[in-house]
């Protein structure tokens, strides 16, 4: 009892912010569910349940949500994963080695992501106009040219996050390591990247989530409804005449997309945090 | 052993991709990007194959990437912001004046009638032209007119037979036969129909004597300041060419009274609102990670799952929802309490309504890093100010909250930077919206980029000139921000290190 006393206006504090963070995702999962699946018949709870917009989502011939939902999929978890990889692979030299234009190279890492990127648009325009004549596989519509440019952001905030890791791993490890014989690369394979595991883990959520969610240099590039990932396709559900019949499918589609952002989160729930930690202590 | 492993493999992706790409660079006889690619695989090769500059090995792969998609449209943005590129201004002077002689042709009354033949030399789409009077066969290219002797007629005019000639049906390769222009004398031959040609001739015309655009008794003088032929009146012809115009996009920011009182409402709200949505984020999110940071709390595991939530969901299509929650008509709020209020109409509601949008989709993300700062906080800190006698408001206040700062200003920056650029939040939500009566170009809650993407991209205006040169005021406002906040960091961190 005394126990509560003491926890009682915490309890109070996180149950009001929990009722702020769930309305909107109660109301999607309501809409979902909804029968009528229309926008001014949605409600906060659900007034009857059917899978019909489940349903709509995927047999409507005039959307192909299967193909927008593989396609994130595959991007998100491409880009992901060799953003990573070119990331840490940055981050172990920024923090392991000194070179000349080190400190240079860290500051305008971050610069750069700091310009409004859109009107980059315009030059990949330019480029991939080119791209597309000489390589086609690589040019408008295809997801492997989207790849590309995403791997364009690969460093940046990400890389910081991981140096600030790194160098939380003592230096004696690779000290040792290397009067035992072993070259740069067996540290960074060996030991390195087995430790900085946790941080991996985190940053490759957060470019699965930006990535999954990127809007703007998808619109410009991926032109074909096929081609499409989720944000382009799923904006493209709520058009003007649509807005208010297409809501069920909608939020059909948006709990759709939240099952693996959300599954990756549980399965890395314990690295996430602590990988934050480190990262942002000695970033 | 593993030395000579990594070496082989470096230089077999490597060749496997110049393999890839360097055929169709020759094909199209692009010799300069031929170059550059060669260069740029011998130095690659010459790294991985050296056991010199190990920094370097582990840096150029993602530079290779960052240059190419991100350094270099930033240097292309830079250098398009002094110049008028836009809609009207897309190419070179010669692309203006063809496309103005293009745009005045006009059917010449007294040229022969032609009966139209279409036929492939050497896959080419050639035009067999019979003159309807003296039925002389010619053969039209994009070259000119030249006659053809040993064609085989048929009534209707239509050639037959040709030496040297393929002859097609004319809706084989109906887009090329669009696209012939057989130049002539007085003008050009194009198709009209499928059997037909006429001969077309341009009333306007430019004159290089004169530098410029003649037409009938008028004339349009080129201007190269401004890249436009303009007449005596000062009146500019609609096509016009791209030129330099120096710090003109950057002056009219500030000289152009229809620009500068609106650019610096927009900046003054982009600031508050990137600044409101780091502070609102950042104290929920900590206040939540504060509740949870006591080891007598139960359900930890629990409560984070759910408060992470909202950071897990896509974010573009929560935008979209959260639009239409406040949907006057049908949405959610106006439903469930009732009410009929334009809740994103009034300039007060939609800013208040996107910050808390922000906010709910940004706290998560403050709460995690927030935790992670807080257990990495010895607990005998704060234990210790409580043994001096401190409340808890004064230990939070003097011990953990600097600490906490010290630790997030980074990610603080970054947020910051973030929300200034926050495109996807204003144009899911409102879009810029409430407009004024007057004003369509910028709204109530315009950010510097949504308010730039609209010059750019919409409303036939185009002016990436002038977009570019905004971009760049918004990398030098967030560039100057964030690097003082960085600097005042350093000097903490000194302080209570």
């Amino acid at each position: 009892m005394r126990t509560f006393k003491a926890v009682w206006w915490r309890h109070a504090i996180l149950l009001l912010v929990v009722v702020f963070a769930l309305v909107p995702i109660a109301f999607v999962v309501s809409a979902a569910l909804n029968p009528l699946g229309t926008l001014n018949t949605a409600e906060i709870y659900p007034t009857g349940a059917s899978l019909n917009n489940f349903k709509n989502l995927f047999s409507d011939p005039s959307h192909s949500f299967g193909l927008w939902f593989v396609n994130s999929i595959f991007i998100a978890l491409a880009a992901s994963f060799a953003s990573v990889f070119l990331s840490v692979c940055a981050a172990y030299s920024f923090s392991r080695m000194r070179f000349k234009g080190r400190r240079v190279g860290l500051l305008s890492l971050l610069l750069i992501q700091m310009f409004p990127q859109f009107l980059a648009v315009v030059a990949i325009f330019v480029v991939f106009t080119e791209v597309n004549e000489l390589y086609p596989t690589f040019g408008f519509d295809s997801i492997w040219g989207l790849l590309l440019l995403y791997l364009g952001g690969a460093l940046g905030v990400n890389t910081y996050l991981m140096k600030g890791f790194l160098d939380t791993v003592p230096r004696e490890l690779d000290e040792s390591a290397t009067v035992d014989g072993a070259s740069h690369a067996q540290i960074f394979w060996r030991i390195i990247l087995p430790l900085v595991a946790p941080v991996l883990a985190v940053t490759a959520m957060l470019s699965f989530i930006t990535t999954i969610n990127e809007f703007l240099i998808a619109n410009i590039f991926l032109r074909e409804d096929d081609a499409k990932t989720l944000a382009l396709g799923m904006f493209g559900l709520l058009g003007p005449d649509s807005r208010n019949a297409n809501f069920g499918i909608f939020a059909a589609g948006t709990l759709l997309t939240a099952i693996p952002t959300v599954s990756v989160f549980l399965w890395l729930q314990r690295y996430i945090v602590s990988g934050l930690t480190m990262g942002a202590v000695k970033g | 052993m593993s030395f000579l492993v990594s070496r082989i493999a470096t230089l077999a992706i490597t060749a496997a991709i110049l393999f890839y790409a360097v055929p169709p660079l020759i094909g199209a006889q692009a010799w300069v990007a031929l170059a550059i690619l060669a260069a740029a695989a011998g130095g690659v090769a010459y790294l991985y194959l050296t056991p010199k500059h190990i920094a370097a090995k582990y840096l150029v792969p993602g530079t290779i990437f960052l240059i190419i998609f991100q350094v270099l449209p930033i240097l292309y943005t830079f250098t398009v912001a002094f110049t008028n590129l836009g809609d009207g201004h897309r190419g070179s002077k010669q692309e203006a004046i063809a496309a103005i002689e293009r745009e005045s042709l006009v059917e010449i009354p007294d040229a022969p009638d032609y009966a139209l033949t279409v036929a492939l030399a050497d896959d080419k789409v050639v035009f067999l032209l019979v003159d309807q009077d003296t039925k002389a066969v010619q053969v039209g290219t994009v070259e000119g007119l030249s006659k053809l002797d040993g064609a085989e007629v048929g009534v209707t005019g239509k050639v037959l037979s040709a030496p040297g000639y393929e002859i097609i049906q004319a809706s084989e390769r109906d887009a090329d036969v669009q696209a012939l222009v057989v130049p002539t004398p007085r003008g050009a031959i194009k198709s009209s129909g499928l059997s037909r040609a006429i001969e077309l001739e341009a009333k306007r015309k430019y004159d290089a004597q004169c530098d410029c655009v003649v037409e009938g008794g008028k004339s349009w003088n080129a201007d190269d300041a401004r890249g436009y032929f303009v007449d005596s009146d000062g009146n500019n012809l609609i096509q016009g060419w791209k030129v330099n115009v120096g710090w003109a996009n950057f002056t009219r920011t500030f000289s152009d009274p229809n620009i500068s009182g609106h650019f610096l409402g927009v900046l003054i709200w982009n600031l508050v609102f990137a600044l409101s949505s780091v502070a609102l984020t950042f104290a929920l999110g900590m206040a939540v990670a504060l509740a949870l940071h006591s080891p007598r709390m139960r359900g930890t595991r629990i409560y984070r799952t759910i408060l992470i939530l909202p950071y897990a969901m896509p974010s573009f299509a929560m935008l979209l929802v959260w639009r239409d929650m406040f949907n006057r008509d049908f949405g959610l709020l106006n439903r469930v309490l009732g009410t009929d209020l334009d809740w994103l109409g009034t300039p007060t509601g939609a800013r208040l309504g996107l910050l808390m949008v922000n906010l709910w989709l940004g706290f998560p993300y403050m709460f995690l890093v927030a935790t992670g700062a807080l257990q990495a906080i010895p607990r005998e800190l704060t234990e210790a100010s409580g043994m001096d006698g401190a409340s808890p408001w004064q230990s939070f206040r003097r011990v953990t909250l600097p600490l906490l700062l010290i630790a997030l200003t980074p990610l603080l920056i970054a947020s910051f930077a973030f929300n200034f650029n926050n495109f996807n939040l204003v144009r899911f939500v409102t879009n810029g919206g409430p407009y004024a009566v007057d004003n369509s170009l910028v709204g109530k809650t315009d950010l510097l980029i949504t308010y730039t993407y609209r010059l750019a991209f919409e409303g036939g205006q185009g002016q990436l000139g002038f977009a570019a040169a905004i971009s760049t005021f918004i990398f030098a406002i967030v560039a100057t921000i964030s690097t003082i906040a960085f600097r005042r960091t350093r000097a903490q961190e000194e302080v209570y290190s």
